[in-house]
């Protein structure tokens, strides 16, 4: 049985089709690129599934259980987690802080008032091992509005981490930083989710990243799954080259024009 | 190799926190009964400001109707002494908080569905529902005369103490003093505790970023709605802990200028530090008493430091003085 499941997934903006009758399947431990043009609906059929966007019809299904009708939180405590295209953390708690809420919460703490967050050594403990699996341990005294762009990157995918999650999607982790942090930041998240067995589901432009980390890769088109396959599979869709690229041929994505 | 830890030092608040206690209690021995009673006040309205605070500073709303809270602790003690003729202090603390514990908790479940000026119009419209009842059933409330509270009709710990007979006014003041003093440590206390909770970081993580904060699983609707009783409770003892000293409650303390005025204890001290509404709310007393000492147009003079603090000094005093610390600290 799939972890995710969308039945006819629908979400219209009046005349936009953003997510069109999607019936995507996702496999526990699968690593999954979201792909398309922009404007394609990947982001959208993100924010569907999260919750961000009310379904306008059809069904999800997680983990055999229909959430259509679940709220943010409840599919967080059900365990899906996301990070966000524009980078969304709490720009004035310290980094340190920004992982350990994710922790308070995921370990139903946050009602606590009567403890000091920070006498909690094991949420501490695992906090620190999540900014150093990052590698924010040196920043985590900064406030997170004063850490450079990727690594306020990072600190948004480790937050939806550290809630630890069967599934993650992460939406343009890469977008707005170097091509040297770039391949950093793929590394780091990719040898966290697949060392800790997370499914992931990712949007990407960048076609490199996408081949090089992903186990099949589903391409997006005015709100519809196009095509879906391994990368090999993908490379060789002269319809996916043609909407990604505007040409195709056997070399489109590694001719360098 | 275990990281430092981050959070607040509890040594470091202690040496802040214990000269400055100790300062307060032996204040009373170095300066006049009046200048007693206006620490009395300071101290009062401290603990209403850090109720507020909890709602301005960490979960970024602004109420316009903490007067409400205020007056209902007020209003409650007014009817326990003249209703059921109870003296003990203790009894109408306990009272009083209930009362505003009821009253904050329903406007809190209305209000906490809005943010920004919505939140704070409907604060307001909630607190003057409350101002016109008191001003309009005044066989219940006394009206614009209000209720009377005699300091010699309420006991402290539990009748240990009364104020009857000669001489009673100097014990009330110095009494009442130590009484307010200890219950405000208390409150400080408390509150330092909720702010540094795991509560305390949800509230924080709300006001910074709500939509990722229901992303990581925070209830933000109830938190806010548990943050609004809990700033409403403190408030509501300010109110219960004025009324003896006051010796009456009147409908001005349920008027929006009240409100207005706690809103503006906290900005003086700095809503982005946890002693700032404090230092706020003490400074403040002794701006206001002063400045209506000083001339009749005592509103303007208020007026004018709210702009000048605004324009000059967004961060407040103790901001301000943080900032100061710091630049000296780095050279």
């Amino acid at each position: 049985m799939a972890l995710l499941q969308t039945v006819d997934l629908k979400r219209y903006f009046g005349e936009t089709r953003a997510v069109d009758n999607v019936n995507l399947s996702i496999e526990e431990r699968e690593f999954v690129s979201l792909v398309g043009p922009n404007g394609a609906g990947k982001t959208s059929l993100i924010n569907v599934i999260s919750a961000l966007l009310q379904v306008e019809s059809g069904k999800i299904i997680f983990k055999g259980e229909d959430i259509t009708r679940l709220s943010v939180t409840e599919r967080v405590k059900a365990g899906i987690a996301r990070s966000f295209q524009l980078v969304n953390v709490f720009d004035d708690l310290t980094t340190f802080d920004n992982v350990a809420l994710a922790i308070f919460s995921r370990e139903g703490k946050t009602a606590h008032l009567a403890t000091l967050a920070h006498l909690d050594h094991a949420v501490a403990d695992e906090a620190d091992r999540i900014l150093n699996q990052f590698g924010l341990a040196a920043k985590r005294s900064d406030n997170a509005r004063d850490l450079a762009q990727g690594e306020r990157k990072l600190l948004d995918v480790a937050l939806a981490y550290a809630l630890k999650p069967k599934l993650l999607f992460l939406d343009e982790p890469t977008s707005g930083v170097s091509t040297r942090d770039k391949a950093q930041i793929m590394d780091t998240i990719a040898s966290v989710v697949r060392g800790e067995g997370i499914t992931a589901v990712i949007v990407e432009h960048d076609m490199d990243v996408v081949f090089k980390y992903s186990d099949r890769i589903v391409v997006m088109a005015q709100g519809a799954i196009l095509a879906q396959g391994t990368p090999d599979e993908i490379r060789k869709n002269e319809q996916v080259a043609m909407v990604l690229l505007g040409s195709s041929g056997p070399d489109a994505f590694t001719r360098k024009d | 190799m275990p990281a430092a830890r981050t959070g607040p030092s509890l040594l470091m608040m202690l040496v802040v926190a214990v000269p400055v206690i100790a300062a307060l209690a032996v204040l009373p021995r170095l300066v006049d009964l009046y200048q007693t009673e206006l620490l009395i006040y300071g101290l009062t309205f401290a603990i209403a400001a850090l109720g507020f605070n909890l709602l301005l500073g960490y979960t970024g709303l602004l109420s316009f109707g903490h007067s409400a809270y205020f007056g209902t602790g007020a209003y409650t003690v007014a009817f326990i002494v003249r209703d059921l003729h109870v003296q003990s202090m203790e009894l109408c603390i306990l009272g009083g908080l209930l009362s505003t514990l009821v009253i904050s908790a329903l406007f809190g479940y209305v209000c906490v569905r809005h943010t920004r000026i919505f939140f704070g119009i409907l604060t307001l419209a909630l607190s003057q529902v409350l101002w016109s009842l008191a001003f309009k059933f005044f066989w219940v409330t006394g009206g614009t005369d209000g209720i009377r509270v005699a300091r010699t009709g309420v006991t402290l710990l539990g009748g240990l103490i009364d104020f009857k007979g000669s001489g009673s006014y100097q014990k009330f003041v110095y009494a009442y003093y130590y009484y307010v003093l200890g219950l405000f440590v208390l409150a400080t206390a408390i509150m330092w505790v909720i702010v540094h909770s795991p509560f305390g970081k949800a509230l924080q993580a709300i006001r910074d970023n709500e939509i990722r904060a229901s992303f990581v699983g925070i209830r933000v609707r109830r938190y806010r709605w548990l943050a609004f009783v809990i700033s409403g409770c403190f408030t509501g003892l300010a109110g219960v802990l004025w009324v003896p000293l006051n010796g009456l409650t009147t409908p001005e303390i349920l008027y929006w200028p009240f409100s207005g005025e706690i809103v503006f204890m906290t900005v003086l001290g700095g809503f982005r530090t946890f002693a700032g509404p404090i230092v706020g709310a003490i400074a403040f007393n002794y701006l206001k008493v002063y400045a209506v000492a000083s001339s009749q147009y005592w509103q303007m003079v208020l007026g004018c430091v709210l702009v000048v603090l605004v324009m000059l000094l967004p961060t407040g005093i103790v901001g301000t003085l943080a900032r100061l610390a710091t630049k000296l600290r780095r050279g």
